[in-house]
């Protein structure tokens, strides 16, 4: 692309929350005082070696980390390509990468002496995370869901309650991810005093996209080390599937400067890009949404449309603003992948592997599928299992059904 | 620079009396039916009309005017028709101070440079972003500062004495103070606070400082405009035009006058208050 390049891509963001032009604090007054403590807070509890000792040691022995890099010989030989490996982050407890920016969030909270957390979600993994992580440190917990979400991802929904989370299905707009991230806002806006928002992904105002990026970094980091100790080299490429971006922000950090790492992002292009879908980086442009800039599926008049992806998670009209900054400067590549694509990995991985994967990872296979055939055998390809598909199985077995009518 | 807003609230403290400012939707049910209620407003005892910006996510708005910008919407309103709104009304009233209120991303669409052109030819005199803090000002604050039209800041319950400075730095017009925190439309402030609150930020600045958020009744909007330069009321209002709609959210004969008759009676309260201490 024609942006001049940075000396590093691991450098971002500036003081005031730049990815190149995108990123920012656009929120309300009410918020801003808090946005700057939360910020003052992070910065001393990084520098602070208690925190991330303790933080390592819940890591370990709650989280279950590291968590495995496995070689999926199956899925190789069947491709017939390149050698694919697999971030196992759907071993972790509560079965996704969510937990790892959770547990930094809830940390970070106790720090700052909040004794209630709000979250937004969209498949329910990250209210999951979060309810899971509140139980463990006698937190109150409030969930937003989506109410479309709340019906077609219901096993997670029972799981937040069983762990004493309050979930509250949000009525208002298309009652998916953005709605229950608008009424996430609300809540915080009126409860700001004793309230701390945990929010899910990249997205939101500085320092969050930083923030939640920095804890889900350990993905990248695990990786390359396993990598090292397997194959004696750095990985060739990585995929990992995109709606707000932190599962893929967390591989693909600690390797941006590698130039020799090819990087591909898998955004969800529901029934198709010229229909309903969800990829904000190949149908949206830049707008502001949600305290930052990044890439939106918007009208002319700059109102935000409604996403559409079978996956609850990735149903979202946006995407992290890092992940907008590293597609304008060329160094993430960024893919979609249908419903359908994403159906057909699903089943495929379930056979082949013996692993449910939950139907947002299932877009990231869908593109290894198509481009692991075209790579040499010596390829090192890594695609992170971000999270597994129980809570999807209601939902795809209804759709396979009513398939073979 | 005297804008319309600075000439107005010259006017009122001549006329020993607090402003009362109005909140409507822009195309809210329709376009048609929003001009007719916007007119009527200045009659009705307004001083300042705030007109807002229709938005898909107007995430510090409570329900009533979520809804409305949703009516708005679905009637077809975008940014270019609510500023042919404001010019159909500056035609007809050379006087009464326009704010246009509502969220960054249709401006920022629409294009600043341009916004700030045809805002200002339509007849618009400030603007209130809710989501420009001043850590955002080079986004929209100083281009409207240059481009004459005054950027009326936002300061809150969480507002501190540390943070007020960098807050009224660049605010012009008047200091909007939203008396809790929450959402439009959620709770009623309480004045004493509310009172306490506006001498707080009078240390800091020479502006006029208006209150909004909660208030509802005439009582409401006197005791506000005793102790502040001005009462701002939008919930209220935007529930009686809704009351006022048919079942599929269609004006009636009765919407205008609906909400010309709720202006009226705060606008009442407003100007039996005595006069705010400067």
């Amino acid at each position: 692309m024609s942006l001049p390049l940075p000396n590093s891509f691991r450098t971002g963001p500036d003081e005031r929350g730049h990815f190149g032009t995108f990123g920012g604090r656009f929120v309300a007054e009410t918020l801003m005082p808090l946005i700057l403590d939360l910020e003052a807070a992070y910065i001393a509890a990084k520098a602070d070696p208690s925190f991330m000792a303790e933080m390592k040691g819940y890591l370990r022995d709650y989280v279950g980390r590291p968590s495995p890099l496995y070689f999926a010989e199956r899925l190789t030989s069947h491709l017939g390509g390149a050698k694919i490996y697999f971030k196992r982050e759907e071993l972790n407890h509560t079965g996704s990468h969510k937990v790892n920016n959770v547990l930094g969030q809830i940390m970070v909270a106790r720090r700052m002496g909040k004794k209630r957390i709000i979250a937004e979600t969209g498949a329910g993994q990250h209210g999951v995370a979060t309810a899971t992580l509140c139980a463990r440190f006698g937190l109150e917990c409030i969930v937003y869901m989506g109410a479309v979400d709340v019906a077609r991802q219901q096993p997670n929904v029972i799981r937040m309650e069983m762990l004493g989370a309050k979930v509250v299905p949000v009525q208002s707009g298309s009652r998916t991810l953005k709605d229950a991230m608008n009424d996430a806002l609300r809540d915080w806006v009126t409860n700001v005093e004793n309230t701390f928002y945990c929010i899910g992904t990249i997205a939101g105002p500085h320092p969050y996209p930083a923030m939640v990026r920095d804890f889900q970094s350990i993905i990248g980091e695990e990786t390359r080390a396993q990598m090292q100790e397997a194959e004696g080299r750095l990985p060739d490429s990585l995929f990992a599937c995109i709606g707000g971006g932190s599962n893929a922000m967390g591989l693909f950090h600690p390797f941006l400067d590698d130039p020799s790492v090819e990087i591909f992002g898998v955004e969800a292009a529901g029934h198709g890009l010229t229909q309903l879908h969800a990829a904000s980086i190949a149908g949206g442009r830049a707008g502001v949404l949600h305290g930052n800039r990044t890439y939106l599926l918007m009208d002319d008049d700059g109102q935000i449309q409604d996403a559409h992806s079978i996956s609850a998670g990735l149903d979202y009209p946006g995407i992290g603003p890092e992940h907008a900054w590293l597609h304008e400067t060329g160094r993430v590549t960024y893919l979609s992948a249908t419903d359908d694509e994403a159906l057909e990995a699903f089943q495929l991985l379930s056979r082949l592997e013996g692993i449910i994967p939950a139907l947002e990872t299932a877009h990231a296979i869908a593109k290894v599928m198509q481009l692991a055939p075209k790579r040499p055998r010596d390829h090192l390809m890594v695609v992170n299992l971000s999270g597994r598909g129980d809570k999807d199985i209601p939902q795809v077995g209804d759709i396979l059904k009513g398939r073979q009518k | 620079m005297t804008t319309r807003i600075d000439t107005r609230f010259a006017e009122l403290k001549q006329q020993g009396r607090s402003a009362f400012v109005t909140f409507i939707m822009a195309g809210d049910p329709d376009l048609v039916t929003s001009l007719e209620i916007i007119k009527a407003l200045p009659q009705a005892g307004a001083d300042i009309i705030e007109i807002g910006m229709p938005f898909t996510d107007p995430m510090a708005d409570g329900p009533s005017i979520q809804a409305a910008g949703l009516r708005a919407l679905k009637a077809g309103t975008t940014l270019k028709k609510t500023l042919d709104l404001v010019r159909a009304f500056r035609n007809g009233d050379a006087a009464t101070p326009l704010v246009l209120m509502g969220y960054y991303n249709p401006i920022f669409i629409y294009g600043v440079d341009k916004f700030l052109v045809d805002a200002k030819s339509a007849g618009v005199d400030g603007l209130i972003i809710v989501d420009l803090p001043p850590e955002e000002d080079e986004e929209l604050c100083l281009p409207a500062m240059r481009a004459g039209l005054n950027f009326i800041r936002l300061a809150t319950p969480t507002t501190d004495d540390k943070r007020l400075p960098a807050v009224l730095a660049n605010t012009s017009g008047f200091v909007y103070y939203v008396s809790i925190t929450g959402i439009t439309g959620a709770a009623s402030a309480d004045s004493s606070k509310v009172a306490a609150a506006v001498a707080r930020i009078k240390r800091h600045t020479t502006l006029p400082v208006c209150v909004g958020f909660g208030i509802r009744t005439p009582d409401q909007a006197r005791a506000i405009a005793s102790t502040a330069s001005g009462a701002v009321v939008g919930t209220a209002l935007v529930d009686v035009l809704s009351g006022s709609l048919d079942a599929e959210g269609r004006a009636t004969s009765k919407t205008v006058n609906a909400v010309a008759d709720l202006v009226r009676s705060l606008a009442q309260g407003v100007r039996a208050a005595p006069q705010a201490a400067e």
